[in-house]
């Protein structure tokens, strides 16, 4: 089956500097598909050639099989949710909604049916005579993506649309966006800087970096098993140290730390031998607390020390703990069964992780 | 401390209130009483409406009241037809340096005075000037042309002396236009005109209203374009104004001729408002 998007080789040189270079990507239909990277990283210059506002220096960009380089942006079967919206404040929501199937060509009477079938379908009936500012935020949101949707197009582009709203909307309308578009069966592209929008939402992701993608698979895969240092470093909070192989035995890892600690790693088929400088990638939940050294004897890596920190957050609440010798400050989420709820500040404890969670990567490839 | 707020505001408003009393209000309503006497004898005056009968009886008036009116409304559509698309350019398509240098380039000409860029334009114009020679040292015509003193030459120089005005207000409303809303439009499947009819002037129309009222204004109380530009068929209402105080030195006849000249750009610009659904606070605001 022939997928709904597909991008290859695409590339855009602006001057000297290479915004996209040479990237692929075959996006199938009905599913949810984000490009996460940095800011300045050519993600929104991908979603501006898939939209026809850039002409790409080269490679091609294929809706359902068909070429749309020589295609302008509206007659392509691709809408866009801007990143501020871009409503038209000179008219009405029905208005807004109907735009495109006026300059289709539609009857009225068409259009009155379709604007009212998919209000109802936002879950916003009844709103169509209202201006656009007397909608809240996530309205707002809603209508951009019905007047994209309203069209039918094979791919919809959503251009960072959260990014303007308040911490608990934007967590409402991820789980809505998911839905929507659920509901819609249609393609969703969508790009963010925001990793949790991506992994929340998304069917695949490609993380990008300077132009190129860095990894492209599913949010676990990306967050449990990530390919590069940068994707390491940007998906999901992790430790880092930066140290030199002491002895590699297959995937298995042994590596001394700049800081001087003698820790355990795994390498996933990356080549890496003794002698090599590697950073070694921690995530605070994958390191165990506990108040005796004997629980976690079965961890090949363990270190025992006092907390320097608590930095509470609900679930999400973590420590920060500092070995006896002082080797520099680790990051390691509490477990949620509430054990460690009443831990204080200077406690003595002890950690530890297996050295299968301590992904290493070449140095000085990572973000 | 509320009393002294308020001291402050009366204060700061006390020039704005001087200038309007002294400027515009005491002079309009002496003009006003001064339109309705007639002189009946030697420095004997009567309360009457003559001088607006004598304005409406005599047809030179009236139709160069008219004629001003369609002119200046004329000038002003053609200033908005000109200038929209460089306010445009200017807001839209360039940016940073390029765009200030433009703006100012559209500046530059009021350095000079009014007269000599109307002189100016008497120099490219006239029987012996720039355009003339060109046609005839080209070989299209065999004799010199005149283009001065028409009405043609006036309608010339009242969009050049007005295009600012229109200029400025149009940028700046449509700078205030998200370019993206205008992308949103492509996107959307709209074509240029469409984008143009739909999104761009409905956005622009309180620049383009606050714009056309200014030129207008202008337009119709200019009174040295006209004159130097203009010929004996075309006359300007302010030529009369200023001959009937000045010449013929008849204050009375002046004054109801100023005053219907207040009543015309009062309506001429309550229509226009109406007509284009904006209000004065909206547009001046």
């Amino acid at each position: 089956m022939t997928p709904d998007l597909e991008c290859v080789a695409l590339t855009k040189r602006f001057d000297d500097a290479t915004a996209v270079d040479n990237v692929d990507f075959a996006v199938p239909q009905g599913s949810f598909f984000s490009v996460l990277g940095p800011s300045g990283c050519g993600k929104t210059t991908i979603m501006r050639m898939i939209a026809g506002f850039l002409p790409p220096t080269s490679g091609d960009i294929r809706i359902k099989g068909r070429s749309m380089l020589n295609v302008p942006p509206n007659k392509r079967p691709v809408n866009m949710v801007f990143q501020h919206l871009a409503l038209f404040p000179m008219m009405n929501i029905e208005d807004n909604i109907g735009y495109g199937l006026r300059r289709a060509g539609l009857p009225r009477a068409d259009i009155a049916r379709k604007v009212d079938g998919v209000l109802d379908r936002i879950g916003l009936p009844g709103v169509g005579k209202r201006k656009v500012h007397e909608l809240s935020g996530g309205q707002k949101q809603r209508i951009a993506i019905a007047r994209c949707m309203v069209l039918e197009p094979d791919v919809l582009l959503l251009d960072e649309p959260l990014g303007a709203l308040d911490l608990k909307l934007r967590e409402h309308m991820k789980i809505e966006l998911k839905a929507l578009q659920a509901a819609f069966d249609t393609t969703f592209v969508y790009i963010t800087h925001d990793q949790s929008e991506a992994l929340v939402m998304s069917d695949q992701i490609a993380v990008m970096n300077n132009g190129r993608f860095e990894q492209l698979g599913a949010a676990r895969d990306l967050y449990y098993r990530p390919e590069t240092a940068f994707v390491a470093g940007f998906v999901g909070d992790t430790n880092r140290w930066p140290a030199i192989v002491v002895r590699a035995e297959g995937d298995a890892l042994q590596l001394r730390t700049d800081s001087g600690l003698t820790l355990h790693g795994a390498s996933h088929g990356r080549a890496l031998s003794a002698g090599d400088r590697a950073d070694i990638y921690v995530r605070p939940e994958a390191i165990r607390v506990a108040h005796t050294g004997e629980e976690l004897i079965h961890f090949d890596n363990r270190l025992s020390g006092q907390v320097t920190s608590i930095l509470f957050n609900g679930a999400a609440s973590r420590i920060l703990f500092r070995d006896d010798e002082g080797r520099g400050e680790i990051e390691v989420t509490l477990p949620q069964s509430g054990e460690f709820a009443m831990l204080e500040k200077g406690a003595r404890m002890h950690i530890g992780w297996s050295g299968a969670h301590g992904n290493c990567f070449a140095a000085g490839t990572g973000a | 401390m509320r009393a002294q707020a308020k001291l402050g505001f009366i204060l700061l408003l006390m020039p704005l209130l001087l200038w309007l009393t002294a400027l515009i209000v005491i002079p309009h309503v002496d003009m006003f009483l001064i339109s309705l006497r007639e002189r009946v004898g030697v420095g004997e005056y009567a309360t009457s409406t003559a001088n607006y009968r004598t304005f409406l009886n005599e047809p030179l008036y009236l139709m160069t009241f008219a004629r001003t009116a369609i002119m200046a409304v004329a000038a002003t559509f053609i200033t908005l037809l000109i200038a929209f698309p460089v306010s445009y350019y200017i807001a839209k398509m360039v940016k940073g340096r390029t765009q200030s240098a433009l703006f100012l380039m559209c500046l530059v000409p009021f350095w000079v005075s009014e007269l000599v860029r109307t002189f100016g334009w008497m120099i490219l114009l006239r029987e012996t000037g720039v355009f003339s020679s060109l046609l005839q040292w080209s070989g299209l015509v065999s004799g010199p042309v005149e283009m001065l003193y028409n009405d043609a030459a006036i309608m010339v120089g009242l969009v050049y002396t007005s295009m600012l005005f229109m200029v400025v207000p149009l940028v700046t409303t449509l700078e205030s236009l998200d370019d993206s809303v205008i992308e949103a439009g492509y996107d959307l499947g709209g074509s240029g005109p469409s984008i143009l009819r739909e999104i761009i002037i409905p956005h622009a129309t309180p620049g383009i209203v606050s714009g056309s009222i200014v030129v207008f204004m202008l337009s119709l109380g200019n009174y040295l374009t006209p004159t130097m530009l203009g010929g004996k068929d075309s006359l300007w209402f302010t030529e009369l104004i200023y001959s009937q105080f000045i010449v013929r030195f008849n204050w009375e006849l002046g004054a109801a001729f100023g005053f219907m000249l207040l009543i015309l750009s009062s309506v001429i610009v309550w229509a226009m408002l109406r007509l284009t659904g904006q209000t004065l606070e909206k547009t001046m605001g």
